[in-house]
């Protein structure tokens, strides 16, 4: 897609400055944030890595709906979900090492397929307010995620490992250890590069996503995708059926969104039960639109760049908020408002760009689907 | 009989009906147990008073068409300055209430008239972008918490001296003040007589309010713009106005919130607190193009009064607190299923 639009004109610096103007704002942030800290440059390359491998694939799986034109999918929260149940089983039978987490991923799959669908249905039936549905879906299958893991594991649920319920019994701990197969994939190869260890075995997998992404769009499937992202009445004129598309972009995203939470929590070594899932959504989100992607368009490049700088930012933020304000809990404070406000000024920039475009359009009715498709870079 | 019983689905709506039958078998289970009822019942009164005017602030926002606002901490936030500074310069009873109300209320229109000429721009787009604003600001304000040039000891961290603690209790003189005016108890109910008549006066006023010509105008504008147009109203105007009231009447209902539960929480606190107010309004049978003070009064009711009552009904069949997933579930399952509607249906 980038492609087609670069070369609509001749190439022009301050085109690709202004089509790049959010990674190079938070660049500089980041420069700015690191020159402030003091932190020594091993220790954030040693953090960023780590944190790197653990996210990069969450935000991976953003990119299919966005593409399908269903907006940035706050529900991958559904995915993972998915694969927390199957890590937190794989600890109940305490299952070791990468078959623990093979077993984790198998468990999860057949969850998360469900869910994507149902999540897809949903959103067929809200077609125009897909975000702010995915959103609301994402809160609500938090609810009932509750109401499985503390008050129905230990009842209806034949579970009964000490090590991760509560005393009563009944219910979850808050934390779950995941003794049995923390940094499996992450410890399957490391080398060892400037004192930095990278988890070579982890960004293969990333980078196998990366790759498997890029042939899907070359696929009949994957034209699919962007022909229904693009307009869904041409798509559907063309013989294309949008819904089942739709549901199809779901599913794989939340499918992936739940191998992501287990790459995601086996190199975190523990489980925040009723916390690891939330915080993903908006995370991720927020940091493939610091890599410049839009609601409308979004790139494995963007989600890769986009994990970096919010990652980046996130480890430097408390000790630069310590130097400048005397209190490192602003910086903390800081790099939450940075998440939410990225997704907020993203979602601005979008809806007015769009009501912009639907004025051209009205005012030049003859190029209508070309205006649509020009203002929506 | 089928088709009766179909009929009065409809007429009710599912939502309501589904909440009404549930309630019913909670006072059953609550009555077999021998729960006292009645004190339920007076907390349930209580809740509703707390939560009444915060709901009733997404009526006048769906009556502008700007839709429900999820927005609606940022009026959270205009109410917490409220109470903070009556805190800070120790004013207690009724005056300190009166000026927390009336701080509340400027900086509600104030801030009201911004989010409005932000959400003018993003007309179809409002919940979304309501909802991330309201974070944004909400994340903000922790950050102007700690910084925040508060004095008061009672409200800063002892350690180091400066920034406000998460949890701030309201003074004594302060603490239930409506709810204890012309408070009285019958059949071992405790009726917080003032809480409720600040409500039925804020359901009033606004009731009032949309009887004037300006009230008309705006509810025109929000039911059919391109009409209101033709009549020479300024939809943009009226939606502005739709979004002023209601942030306003979320600061003055959040300060009658705090009052009530004797507590301000400061932080990440307010983040969640639009949703339950959202989910009310569409349970009393609020669409995202139709809202009534009605709808609000009842939803209210409805939602408050479940979640009061299911915590110690269903402690007595299971253990732990159910209530917060019970209002987590109930909430966004509402707000979800309104979304999946036709516009304009319930």
């Amino acid at each position: 897609m980038r492609e087609r639009f670069q070369t609509e004109g001749r190439f022009r610096p301050g085109d690709l400055l202004r089509r790049n103007a959010v990674p190079i704002l938070f660049l500089f942030m980041c420069v700015l944030g690191v020159l402030v800290s003091g932190q020594n440059i091993r220790y954030i390359a040693h953090e960023l890595v780590s944190r790197l491998a653990r996210n990069w694939f969450l935000v991976l799986s953003l990119i299919i709906p966005v593409t399908a034109g269903l907006g940035l999918n706050f529900a991958i929260v559904l995915g993972a979900m998915a694969g927390q149940v199957g890590l937190i089983v794989a600890t109940h039978y305490k299952i070791p090492g990468l078959l623990g987490l093979a077993v984790a991923v198998i468990l999860s799959l057949p969850i998360a397929v469900l869910l994507g669908m149902s999540a897809g249905h949903v959103l067929n039936q809200a077609r125009g307010r897909e975000m702010i549905t995915s959103m609301m879906l994402g809160f609500f299958a938090n609810g009932l995620y509750q109401l499985v893991f503390l008050f129905m594991v230990g009842t209806v649920i034949p579970f009964n490992n000490p090590e991760i319920m509560l005393d009563s019994g009944v219910g979850l701990r808050g934390t779950v250890e995941l003794k049995y197969c923390k940094y499996a994939l992450d410890n399957l190869l490391k080398v060892r590069v400037l004192g930095v260890n990278i988890p070579v075995a982890t960004f293969a997998v990333v980078a196998a996503l990366c790759l498997g992404i890029r042939w899907l769009y070359k696929t009949k499937l994957g034209q699919e995708l962007r022909a229904v992202g693009q307009d869904m009445v041409v798509a559907s004129v063309a013989g294309i059926n949008v819904a089942r598309t739709r549901i199809i972009a779901m599913v794989m995203s939340t499918v992936l969104a739940a191998i992501g939470q287990v790459i995601f929590l086996q190199n975190m070594g523990v489980i925040n039960t009723f916390n690891s899932h939330e915080q993903i959504g908006t995370a991720a989100i927020a940091s493939i639109l610091v890599g410049g992607a839009s609601v409308t368009s979004a790139t494995v490049g963007h989600a890769l760049i986009g994990t970096l700088l919010f990652q980046l930012l996130f480890i430097v933020s408390p000790s630069a908020g310590q130097r400048l304000m005397g209190n490192a809990q602003v910086g903390e404070f800081f790099r939450v408002f940075i998440g939410y406000g990225i997704i907020a000024v993203a979602l601005l920039i979008h809806s007015w760009e769009r009501k912009a475009s639907l004025e051209r359009a009205s005012r030049q009715p003859a190029v209508k689907g070309e205006a649509k498709v020009a203002g929506s870079p | 009989m089928i088709d009766s019983l179909k009929q009065l689905v409809k007429a009710v709506g599912l939502p309501r009906l589904t909440i009404v039958l549930f309630l019913v078998v909670l006072l059953v289970i609550g009555a077999v147990n021998r729960l006292p009822i009645s004190m339920l019942l007076g907390n349930s009164l209580v809740r509703i008073g707390m939560n009444g005017i915060m709901v009733l602030a997404m009526v006048p926002s769906v009556q502008s068409g700007a839709g429900l606002n999820f927005g609606l901490s940022i009026g959270i936030i205009a109410g917490l300055l409220g109470m903070l500074v009556v805190m800070e310069f120790k004013i207690g009873g009724l005056l300190g209430l009166a000026l927390a109300l009336l701080i509340a209320a400027v900086l509600g229109v104030a801030s009201g008239y911004v989010y409005g000429l932000i959400l003018n721009r993003v007309r179809g787009q409002e919940m979304m972008i309501g909802t991330y604003v309201g974070f944004s600001i909400v994340s903000a304000m922790c950050m102007f918490w700690i910084m925040a040039p508060f004095k008061n000891p009672e409200m800063i961290w002892v350690i180091s001296g400066k920034g406000l603690r998460t949890t701030l209790p309201v003074s004594d003189s302060m603490a239930q003040i409506l709810d204890k005016l012309w408070g009285f108890s019958i059949f071992g109910m405790k009726v917080p007589t003032g809480l409720l008549l600040a409500f039925a006066l804020a359901c009033l006023l606004l009731g009032l309010f949309n009887r004037t010509r300006l009230g008309i105008s705006m509810r025109i504008a929000g039911a059919n713009p391109t009409f209101a147009m033709s009549c020479g109203i300024d939809v943009d105007k009226m939606r502005i106005l739709g979004t002023v009231l209601s942030t306003a009447l979320g600061a003055m209902g959040m300060v009658v919130y705090c009052q009530s539960l004797g507590l301000v929480q400061l932080y990440t606190a307010p983040l969640m607190m639009a949703f339950p107010a959202v989910a009310a309004v569409l349970l009393g049978g609020a669409s995202a193009r139709k809202a009534t003070v009605w709808n609000a009064v009842l939803g209210t009711m409805l939602f408050q009064t479940l979640l009061t009552i299911a915590l110690p009904v269903t402690r007595s069949v299971i253990e732990g607190d159910i209530s917060e997933v019970a209002k987590t579930i109930i909430s966004n399952g509402m707000i979800l299923y309104a979304l999946t509607r036709k516009e304009g249906d319930g």
